[in-house]
Formats: structure tokens, C-alpha cells, sequence
């Protein structure tokens, strides 16, 4: 990790997130992956919802926007499509993207847009002090389930499959090396990415601790994992509780994305349109004279 | 509490917080179905009572639904079916439910939902102002506003029976300011749950979609030819609702010896100078009055309990000797004269051919503190108003014009 500067990506702010939130460690790849990536800050803008993990624009040097809750990728796109050649991040929690704001994400997959999408998920809501979310395992005892949690959670992996991304992982923020490798390749991939970032709470979830993930995580990448074969990623997406599987699941190169078909940001998008000469704008003007 | 009637009911005394008094009438009421979605600073609200739930004390659905867009569908698509329903929210809550607030009057459902007043965004702010419940007023709520935990567990008694009336088929909002009331732990007398069941009563649902005798279609089209009229029957349903709240506060004064009215007036018979003032800073405004008359100064306060239906001749008849109105509003409408509780009473008085001189004081925007220091300002602002002649000038209490951009 010491091979990249990442200074250039950090800010003079305190992250507000208790000691230990996994949230530090999404924190520490990004800025990793953006310096691998050779970008500059002014390249990047981040896009975040509302909760605990989406403050991170705050806490990372680039353009950024702290938007409502469950509202971060339609915000994306909006800032995506006025300006293509900016790299696009959207970035929240789980209660965020998977549930309040999940049509949204349904939606982003199957346009394949070309933004990169981590969501924090450390199955509780943070923020608010540790309810019950979409992927709170079956059993979690919280605030608003307090003798546990009887609706089964969703599968981020196999519904961004299924919806049509293109680029589909899984990172942990206790392997943030490994981390920082996806985030890379989730950048550089065109078409959406969605990068499901393990991201424990510390303070709320009692059960999906970093010791409890440590135990259960492996690498996809050591089982000889083909992440172009979309039956080996639904089949290793299904994996959880007892081995947890992380790396990246899934990769399409062959759908083009929308920024490849939309006819105005193929060119560019609006900032992009070529400048109107003088003698053009001069024959334009005496179209009225 | 008692004002010349005996309660016949016995009372426990609990330290609560305005969220908990709210909680504490739902496990009494034992509504059939709840779904909410956490949002500060409602949130103690429905962990509470999803507690209750799981400790086995009340006999209710509770659907932990995805935001608060599914919480109030949950809960109209529930209350269609006969069910008592009820939900609770905060600011972008609310906001985000406005869709389904405006089906749940439509469809005459009388759904009691607890707000817990917050700022919206942006900027970002949890904490303590109006402008959520002010942008659903004119929706066909109910709207009922509580100083303290104790009226907000009386206001949630109450609400059951004037939304639930044949007269009436209309939901109700319960209103509490967040953290100032929702947070705080006061003495509450709570009564005898059987009490609470008894004066609520069974629920009779308006119509159900499940009726198989008495099959209805809901939710149909209103061509031209007759959507007007539905509009206008929800307009006298509101309406109607005057007489039946009426009647419900008089039946809870002679089972419990506790007073609630439209609104609450404290020393304005004579009061030539009158504040109007909206859920908790009603305390501050009742104390600075109190100062303010040992000085000798001619003031009172009025505090709204029932903000909608907003019975305006009601509020006249509190104000004999007003010559000036200074109204606290804890919202700032954008683009026209003054703030929603200015414009009520306003157009109220020009209505009513009364001539009284009114200035509006926004005060504690976005949880901007309000003290009694700023109280005696507002007092002395609105006495040299009066002295000059001035009305209808917007004034800001405790704005910091060094933040303000140009
Ligand atoms: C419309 C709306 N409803 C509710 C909330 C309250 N709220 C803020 S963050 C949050 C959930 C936080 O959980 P998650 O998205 O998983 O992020 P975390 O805090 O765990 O990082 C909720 C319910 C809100 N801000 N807006
Ligand atoms: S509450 Fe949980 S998610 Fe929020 S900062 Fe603390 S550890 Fe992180």
C-alpha cells in the first residue's frame, strides 16, 4: 500500500464515524484506488445518500455532493450524463442503496451507466442507531427487531446481476489492499459497477463483526473464480453465513453502456460540443438580420 | 389537572418523553397494524413500541418497511381493510410520504400518525421547526400540536375519536417538536389503559375493500364531472370535524377533568399586545407574559392546540382587547406575505372585519434556540410596532446577519 501517494486525496477532517467503523477502511481504498488510477481530484466526483457512510465526500478530496437518503445514484446520473469524462462515484449504506433507494438501483444497473456504485453495507442502520435493514441476517437482534429479524435479506451480488450491471464485487474494509485492486478495475470497467463493500459497524451490529467476517471471507480470485461465466457468479453470490465469499463476481464486457448509446454523451455530452467558430456565428446571426 | 371536575379515572404518574408518551397510547390503543421507518428524532417512537410488540403487549402488526413511502401505503392499504393503522415521521419522512399523505385524506381513512416536527433539507438538520407539517396542510389532516409529552399523549387519546367519527372519516397528525419534547423526560399522568380502550372505543373502519356483501370499488377514477365534489365533501368533513372535536374535548374534561381547546389562551381578556405561539416554546412565551404583567404591560399568549381545521372566529372571541397580534411562526413561506400561522390568523381577521395590527416572528428555524431574552426582544418589538403603527413586517428572532449570503 505504501507504493502510492494518497495524500493528495486526503482532507483536513476528522471523520465522524466511531473508532473502528468499517467505514475508515472504504475510506482508505478509495483514496488508494484514485491514486492508483493516477487520477486528480478534479476528475472525480462523489455522490453519497444519507447515513453514517454516505458523509464520506466529506471526508475525501474531490468534487463532491451529499444528497438525500437513497437518492445518490439518480444524483450521479444527473451529474454523469451533463459531463462523461468526470469520474462518477456513488457511495452510501445499505439501508440506502438496498432499500429506500433500491428502484434506483435496479434502474442504474439496467441502463448500465458508467459509474461506480460502493455501498458500505454493515446490515444495520447506522445513522439512525441500529435498526434492522435489508440485509440484516435472519435472527439479528436490534432496536426495531429486538427478538430478531424474521425477513430474509436481499442479495446485492445476485440482484445486480440480474438487473443488468456489468461489473459486480465484493470488497471488505478488513482487506482494504484488496479493496483498493477492485475499486481499480470497477473504475476502469465501462458500463456500472457495483462494489458491495463489507464495512462492520461497530457500535450497532453485534453479530457481523470484523472477527465474524475474518473467519468466513475468502479471496474468489484463489478458487480460480471466472468472473466472465455468469453461472459460476450467480452460484458463488448464493455463498454466505458459513463462507463468505470476496472478489469480483462478475464481469459483462460485451453489453455496451449507456454513455456508449445515449447519442449526446457519445460525443461528449453537453460541455463537449465543438466551440462555434466566429464566421459560423456570424452566419447564424444573419440568418435574423 | 383538574379544573372543578373530579377525574373518575386513575392516573399513574411516569417520567416519559414526548416520544414515549406517544408510544405509550399505541400500546394502550393497540392499533391493529403499525409500519414505520426510522428517521430522528421519531425513531424512539417506533423502537419503542416495537418493543412493546416484542415483549408481547399489544396484539399488533408491525411492518418494518423499506422507507416512509411503503409505511404510509402499508398503513392506508390497511386501514382499506378495516384495521386501525398508525405510523409516525420526521421531516424527509414526511416529505417523501406527501404522495400517500394527500390518498390517506382522499380516501377519508382515519389513519393517526405522530409527527415529530424536524427542519427539512437542505441544508442537512434534524432538529426542531415546522416546516414539515406546514408543507401538508392544506392536505386534509387533521392537525393536532402538543407544548409538552403530556399533551402529546392526550392529543393521541383524542385523535382516535375525532378522526374516527361518521361525521369526520379524516386522518389525524399528532405534532411534537423534536428533542425539545420528543427527548425530553417530564412527568406524565397516564391513565388506566382500560380507560384509554374504553374512550377510543372499537374501531369502526369507514368502508372495506375486503366486504364481500358490500362490495365497493376504491380508489377510481374522477372524470371533470365529478372530482370537484369530492373535494369539496372532504372540505366539509373538515368542516364538520369543529363540532365533533367539540364534543370529544368535552367528554374527555368530564371523564378526566383535563381541558384541551382549539386553542389555549393565557391572559388575553385584557391583553392589548397578543403572541400566538405553536407547541413547546408555548412555556417560554406563558413565563415572559407572566414577567411582562408584574411589569404591568397589557400581554397574553394564545397557543394553537387544533391547527387544523383552524377555527378562526374561535381565536377572535380569546382576543377582546387585541390591538396587536405578534404571531410565532416556526416555518418561513417563500414568496409570499408572511409565514403559514400569519397567514391563518391574517386573513382570519380581514375576514371577520377585525383591525388588528400583525407582525410575524419566525423564530427557532432548524433548531435555532429561542430564550426568554429573545421573547422580551419580540415583546419589545412588537410594543414600539404597536406604538408606530406597524403591521405585517417579517421579522427574524435571533438571525445572525454576519452567516447571511447576499
Ligand atoms: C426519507 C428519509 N427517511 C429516513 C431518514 C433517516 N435515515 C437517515 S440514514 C438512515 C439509514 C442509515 O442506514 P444505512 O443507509 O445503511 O447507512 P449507515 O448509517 O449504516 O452507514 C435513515 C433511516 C432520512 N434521512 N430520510
Ligand atoms: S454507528 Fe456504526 S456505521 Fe455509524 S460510524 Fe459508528 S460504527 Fe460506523
Amino acid at each position: 500500500m505504501a507504493t502510492v501517494d494518497i495524500k493528495k486525496f486526503q482532507v483536513n477532517l476528522n471523520p465522524t464515524w466511531c473508532p473502528g467503523c468499517g467505514d475508515y477502511g472504504l475510506l482508505r481504498g478509495l483514496q488508494t484506488a484514485l491514486a492508483k488510477l493516477d487520477l486528480d481530484p478534479s476528475e472525480i466526483v462523489i455522490v453519497s445518500g444519507i447515513g453514517c457512510s454516505s458523509n464520506l465526500p466529506h471526508f475525501i478530496k474531490a468534487y463532491g455532493y451529499h444528497s438525500l437518503h437513497g437518492r445518490a445514484l439518480p444524483t450521479a446520473q444527473g451529474v454523469k450524463m451533463v459531463n462523461p469524462r468526470l469520474t462518477v462515484i456513488a457511495a452510501g449504506g445499505d439501508g440506502d442503496g438496498y432499500g429506500i433507494g433500491v428502484g434506483h438501483l435496479v434502474h442504474a444497473c439496467r441502463r448500465n451507466i458508467d459509474i461506480t456504485y460502493i455501498v458500505m453495507d454493515n446490515q444495520i442502520y447506522g445513522l439512525t442507531t441500529g435498526q434492522t435493514s435489508p440485509t440484516s441476517d435472519v435472527g439479528s437482534k436490534t432496536k426495531t427487531s429486538p427478538d430478531g429479524n424474521y425477513e430474509y435479506p436481499l442479495n446485492p451480488i445476485l440482484l445486480a446481476i440480474s438487473s443488468g450491471a456489468t461489473f459486480v464485487a465484493r470488497t471488505f474494509s478488513g482487506e482494504p489492499e484488496h479493496m483498493a485492486d477492485i475499486i481499480v478495475k470497477a473504475i476502469q470497467h465501462k458500463g456500472f459497477a457495483l462494489i458491495d463493500d463489507i464495512s462492520p459497524c461497530v457500535t450497532y451490529n453485534k453479530k457481523n463483526t470484523y472477527q465474524w467476517f475474518k473467519e468466513r471471507v475468502y479471496k474468489l480470485e484463489d478458487i480460480g473464480h471466472d468472473p466472465y461465466d455468469i453461472n459460476q457468479a450467480i452460484q458463488r453470490a448464493t455463498e454466505w453465513e458459513d463462507k463468505i465469499p470476496i472478489g469480483i463476481f462478475y464481469i459483462n464486457p460485451d453489453k455496451p453502456s449507456y454513455d456508449q448509446l445515449d447519442p449526446v454523451i457519445r460525443e461528449g455530452g453537453m460541455f463537449a460540443k465543438p466551440e462555434i467558430t466566429e464566421d459560423e456565428k456570424k452566419e447564424i446571426l444573419n440568418q435574423f438580420l | 389537572m383538574s379544573d372543578g371536575v373530579v377525574s373518575k379515572v386513575s392516573v399513574v404518574r411516569k417520567a416519559l418523553t414526548g416520544a414515549q408518551a406517544a408510544a405509550e397510547v399505541m400500546r394502550q390503543v393497540e392499533p391493529d397494524v403499525v409500519a414505520a421507518y426510522p428517521i430522528t428524532p421519531q425513531t424512539p417512537i417506533v423502537q419503542e413500541f416495537a418493543q412493546f410488540v416484542a415483549d408481547g403487549l399489544v396484539n399488533t402488526e408491525m411492518i418494518q418497511v423499506e422507507s416512509e413511502h411503503s409505511a404510509l401505503s402499508a398503513v392506508v392499504g390497511a386501514a382499506m381493510s378495516g384495521a386501525r393503522a398508525m405510523t409516525a415521521t420526521s421531516s424527509q419522512g414526511l416529505a417523501l410520504m406527501w404522495e400517500v399523505v394527500a390518498i390517506a385524506s382522499s380516501m377519508r381513512l382515519p389513519i393517526v400518525m405522530n409527527i415529530v416536527n424536524r427542519a427539512i433539507s437542505a441544508p442537512l438538520n434534524i432538529h426542531c421547526d415546522h416546516s414539515d407539517a406546514m408543507a401538508i396542510r392544506d392536505l386534509g389532516w387533521i392537525m393536532l400540536f402538543s407544548e409538552n409529552p403530556q399533551e402529546v399523549y392526550h392529543n393521541n387519546i383524542v385523535a382516535f375519536r375525532i378522526g374516527e367519527h361518521p361525521d369526520v372519516f379524516l386522518p389525524v397528525a399528532v405534532n411534537q417538536d423534536g428533542f425539545i419534547t420528543s427527548h425530553c423526560v417530564e412527568a406524565v399522568d397516564v391513565f388506566e389503559d382500560s380507560f384509554v380502550k374504553n374512550f377510543v372505543g372499537e374501531y369502526k373502519a369507514p368502508y372495506n375493500i375486503l366486504d364481500f356483501d358490500n362490495p365497493i370499488s376504491a380508489g377510481e377514477w374522477a372524470m371533470p364531472s365529478h372530482y370537484f365534489e369530492f373535494r369539496v365533501d372532504m372540505k366539509k368533513a373538515m368542516d364538520r370535524s369543529v363540532g365533533v372535536i367539540e364534543k370529544v374535548f368535552e367528554e374527555f374534561y368530564k371523564e378526566t377533568g383535563v381541558k384541551m381547546d382549539f386553542f389555549e389562551a393565557y391572559k388575553t381578556e385584557d391583553a392589548e399586545i397578543v403572541f400566538v405561539v405553536m407547541n413547546s416554546t408555548a412555556g417560554t412565551i406563558r413565563y415572559v407574559v407572566d414577567k411582562l404583567r408584574e411589569k404591568g404591560k397589557k400581554v397574553g399568549v394564545i397557543k394553537v392546540r387544533v391547527y387544523r381545521p383552524f377555527v378562526v372566529e374561535k381565536f377572535l372571541e380569546l382576543i377582546p382587547s387585541a390591538k396587536f397580534i405578534a404571531v410565532m411562526d416556526r416555518a418561513l413561506s417563500i414568496g409570499t406575505t408572511g409565514s403559514p400561522l400569519y397567514q391563518d390568523i391574517t386573513s382570519g381577521l380581514f375576514a371577520n372585519k377585525r383591525i388588528v395590527l400583525v407582525n410575524d416572528y419566525i423564530y427557532g428555524l432548524g433548531g435555532r434556540d429561542f430564550t426568554d431574552d429573545d421573547a422580551y426582544e419580540m415583546y419589545e418589538h412588537a410594543e414600539y410596532s404597536l406604538k408606530e403603527g406597524i403591521s405585517g413586517q417579517i421579522v427574524y428572532v435571533g438571525l445572525n446577519p454576519n452567516l447571511l449570503g447576499r
